[in-house]
């Protein structure tokens, strides 16, 4: 009875209604012509109903020519009404396709509209992955050891080696999770650790040789300052390292440990790690010894923009020499545990259009790398999502297991089915890629669940 | 309770009662760009362009155009407001399937603050600056209007300068109801015990075929509507919400926004529209997911095009994050709400926004945006302009 004296105002008809049950008994009592004009559903749908049509509609869409955009237009009205002329200069360069200055990024990244910025990286990646394809990876991050020596102020998951809960983990333990990642359909492994002083290259090579014979999976191991850990306990040259690790089965190397490549800041960050030069030797000799890699930035902690258009350069001039960088991958700080943090108290976490921002000036910057990563572990799945539209083609891993990330407080997960969904929701083709970023599955179709 | 879903639905008379699920809308992309032209050059939109718009493939397109709209109608001002919700009691005798916030009497974690309690947290605003208290609760089964005039006396003698905006028109029909009172009689007997306007909240998703499956005992979408009309043509103004992201098709939600939008035509006493993402835990309605970022984008948008009689569009940042909720300052939303403190509705449904931000973290999310944050009071009146950051600290 809520509510009577309302809607009976409202609705005089409504009156011989007041007995009915439901809304369809109370309809049949109503002369035919004062209903509106009705087609299709006679009943309330049902959930599955409302998907169905949604994804009919979304398949619909999806297999349209488009015209020119008016959206183009607009775009193209916004480079010519601007008023800066060097930022009007860097729009153009990056509309031409034509490669950037330092100067022009550092100016799109203070200046730029990001959703120009969107528009000018969505056309940039549109040359590199034409058809609307969005893809992502099942592996699993293996953090085989925690205990290492250098100890990044930006870390929470490193031990010096006495604490209680730190770790090597044993073979068994590894080979059961690589057997978990091939059940639920992984293609690869990412294995990382410390820089653990113990751990020297037999150990590594007798690791990964033994996954290799027994499992069908991509290794996808090290890091920079783990390589060359390990060159230094086996006294052995980075190159020698490298060979020697290809020989046994690795088969490329994730560019973690880049975070921003500029000395200024490393020094404040982690002092060891504090030679940038070296990350990118390091990654040169493997390029050189057929190791391809990706490389990654991380932003957000204490840097200017400076410092990330210093980090792009010199990563895309590295990529002139060798071609062996075939991911960008961008992460944003996570401060929670973190000794940086703690000494830095006012420091905030990157906004959603920073990141979006940066990402997208990373896609114009970057003409020699094919991919870009979008983060929704660091930035989660809603902007991860939205990166999509602002120079991302890749969503990264589905992630079976991540520790680093979650010691520093950071905890989104996605499994496939919500992978899938996320992707095809932003207006793409989910792909399953292998770490290679050959593509082993197509999702095309819009399903009705 | 089902002869009320029979009076409100299909009928006819009644706007509302032409809601219903279209499966004939067919979209294209042509019409898709129909719509974002026609909406550039002024025009109204009608249903079908809204839900074509919903459908359409180019979130940048989307944004390029309600931007356009909002920086037309706003410029780079984007307003916020300090102010703390209070949810005087969450003892409620409703079942809304998507309610984790409402208990029981005696149920465990039931609570009613006293007259302290709500003085406490008055006062506690009024002290850091706040200009506005906002108060919903559930329907507490034993409360009369003297509880209500009460809080808000408690709130006005604490602090006199706070706005009072209080009460969903869910808890003013309810209260009518038992206190066999008109509408108009009952906020005549709050605005004198010191309530200012309206909050929006309570609307949900108006179309029967939706509401009666998330709330079915809930006040019906006319009577809602009928609510704030009584209220706005009694001088008082007030805001307006939409609850998307759980089992609604988008015909649902451009059907909600084309109601409020005749309303705003009626009256123009809305202030703001702030669609609210669904937060999916620790409730009935078995949907546990939450929204998708492009789909909280695509709202607002869509909400600038469709709704061109508003002025302002809010992007809460309780529902999405305060990272969505700022990259949509770029998807025609000109508000991000304010500092809140206190926030326990949303939070009990999964929210991972957290219930407070400070002034200072609104100016610098504003500010990344590329915009001007401008502290607004609670019917949207500009209170000071923040264009230099040194100069955040002045008072």
């Amino acid at each position: 009875m809520i509510n009577a004296s309302i809607t009976n105002t409202l609705n005089p008809n409504a009156l011989n209604c007041e007995s009915k049950n439901t809304w369809r008994d109370c309809e049949k009592d109503i002369a035919p012509g004062t209903l509106p004009a009705a087609s299709g559903f006679q009943e309330a749908p049902t959930l599955s109903e409302i998907n169905a049509r949604d994804a009919a509609r979304q398949n619909m869409i999806a297999a349209f020519e488009r015209p020119a955009k008016a959206h183009d237009e607009l775009m193209r009205a916004a480079l010519e009404k601007t008023e800066d002329t060097a930022l009007k200069a860097a729009y153009l360069t990056a509309f031409e396709g034509k490669r950037l200055s330092g100067e022009q990024g550092q100016k799109l990244l203070d200046a730029g509209d990001v959703n120009v910025l969107g528009w000018l990286a969505t056309r940039a990646k549109e040359r590199f992955h034409p058809g609307g394809k969005v893809s992502f990876l099942i592996d699993r991050n293996i953090n085989y050891t925690n205990i290492c020596r250098i100890g990044c102020d930006f870390c929470a998951f490193y031990r010096r080696g006495p604490e209680t809960d730190a770790y090597v983990l044993p073979k068994e333990e590894i080979f059961k999770k690589i057997e978990e990642t091939i059940e639920l359909g992984g293609t690869g492994t990412l294995m990382q650790g410390g820089v653990n002083p113990h751990l020297k290259i037999e150990y590594y090579e007798d690791l990964f040789r033994s996954i290799k014979q027994r499992y069908k999976i991509h290794l996808h191991a090290l890091s920079v300052i783990e390589i060359e850990g390990i060159a230094q306990v086996s006294r052995l040259t980075v190159e020698e390292t490298l060979q020697r690790l290809k020989a046994a089965g690795l088969d490329s190397i994730p560019g973690a440990g880049a975070e921003i490549l500029s000395d200024e800041i490393r020094l404040e960050q982690s002092p060891v790690k504090r030679h940038s030069h070296r990350w990118i030797k390091v990654m040169q000799e493997a390029h050189k010894a057929n190791l391809p890699t990706t490389a990654t930035m991380m932003f957000g902690a204490l840097e200017e923009r400076k410092h990330i258009i210093e980090h792009i350069l010199r990563i895309r001039d590295a990529q002139d020499e060798t071609q062996g960088f075939y991911a960008f991958i961008l992460w944003t700080f996570q401060g929670e545990n973190t000794e940086l943090a703690k000494k830095n108290p006012d420091m905030q976490p990157t906004s959603g259009v920073e990141y979006l921002r940066v990402l997208a000036v990373s896609r114009l910057m970057m003409d020699n790398i094919p991919n870009i990563q979008g983060s929704w572990v660091t930035m989660g799945p809603k902007i991860g999502q939205i990166s999509l539209h602002y120079g991302a083609n890749d969503m990264g891993s589905i992630m079976i297991e991540e520790n680093v990330v979650s010691a520093a407080g950071t905890s989104y997960t996605l499994d496939r089915k919500n992978m899938i969904e996320l992707i095809r929701r932003s207006g793409f083709t989910p792909v399953q890629r292998d770490t290679y970023y050959n593509i082993i599955a197509e999702y095309p179709e819009f399903p009705a669940q | 309770m089902e002869s009320v879903t029979c009076r409100t639905s299909h009928v006819p008379p009644s706007p509302i009662a032409g809601a219903r699920p279209r499966p004939d809308v067919q979209v294209s992309y042509t019409q898709i760009q129909s719509a974002l032209t026609r909406a550039l050059r002024g025009e109204r939109l009608s249903f079908e362009d809204g839900v074509n718009l919903y459908h359409s493939p180019d979130l940048l397109e989307l944004a390029a155009v309600a931007n356009e709209l909002n920086l037309r109608k706003n410029g780079r001002d984007v307003f916020f407001n300090v102010n703390r919700h209070i949810n005087p009691t969450n003892i409620c005798a409703l079942s809304c399937k998507f309610c984790a916030f409402s208990r029981k009497p005696g149920e465990e974690g039931a609570y009613a603050y006293s007259e302290d309690e709500i003085a406490h947290r008055a006062k506690v605003a009024a002290d850091s600056g706040a200009t506005e208290v906002h108060m919903v609760g559930g329907l507490h089964p034993r409360w009369k209007l003297a509880n209500y005039t009460n809080i808000i006396r408690t709130v006005k003698e604490t602090a006199p300068q706070l706005h009072v905006k209080a009460f969903t028109a869910v808890e003013l029909d309810w209260l009518a109801r038992k206190e066999r009172k008109t509408v108009a009689e009952l906020l005549g007997e709050l605005r004198a015990a010191g309530l200012g306007s309206l909050p929006g909240g309570g609307a949900e998703i108006f179309a029967p075929y939706i509401r009666e499956k998330i709330c079915d005992t809930k006040l019906t979408g006319e009577g809602w509507l009928d609510i704030h009309r009584t209220a706005h043509k009694m001088g008082l103004r007030s805001n307006c919400t939409m609850l998307y992201g759980h089992i609604e098709d988008v015909e649902a939600r451009v059907d909600h926004m084309m109601h409020l939008r005749d309303l705003q035509e009626e009256t123009r006493g809305f202030n703001v529209f702030i669609p609210l993402a669904y937060q999916p835990e620790n409730n009935e309605l078995g949907i546990n997911r939450h929204t998708y970022g492009v789909d909280d984008l695509k709202t607002i948008a869509i909400a600038r095009l469709m709704l061109d009689n508003f002025q302002h569009i809010k992007s809460y940042w309780v529902m999405t994050g305060d990272r969505v909720a700022q990259t949509a300052l770029h998807y025609g939303a000109n508000d991000l709400d304010g500092t809140v403190v206190e926030e326990k509705i949303a939070n009990m449904a999964g929210s991972r926004a957290g219930m407070a931000m400070a002034k200072s973290k609104l100016l610098r999310v504003i500010r990344d945006a590329d915009r001007i944050p401008v502290e607004r009071s609670t019917v949207y009146e500009p209170i000071r302009r923040y264009d230099n950051p040194a100069e955040d600290m002045l008072q």
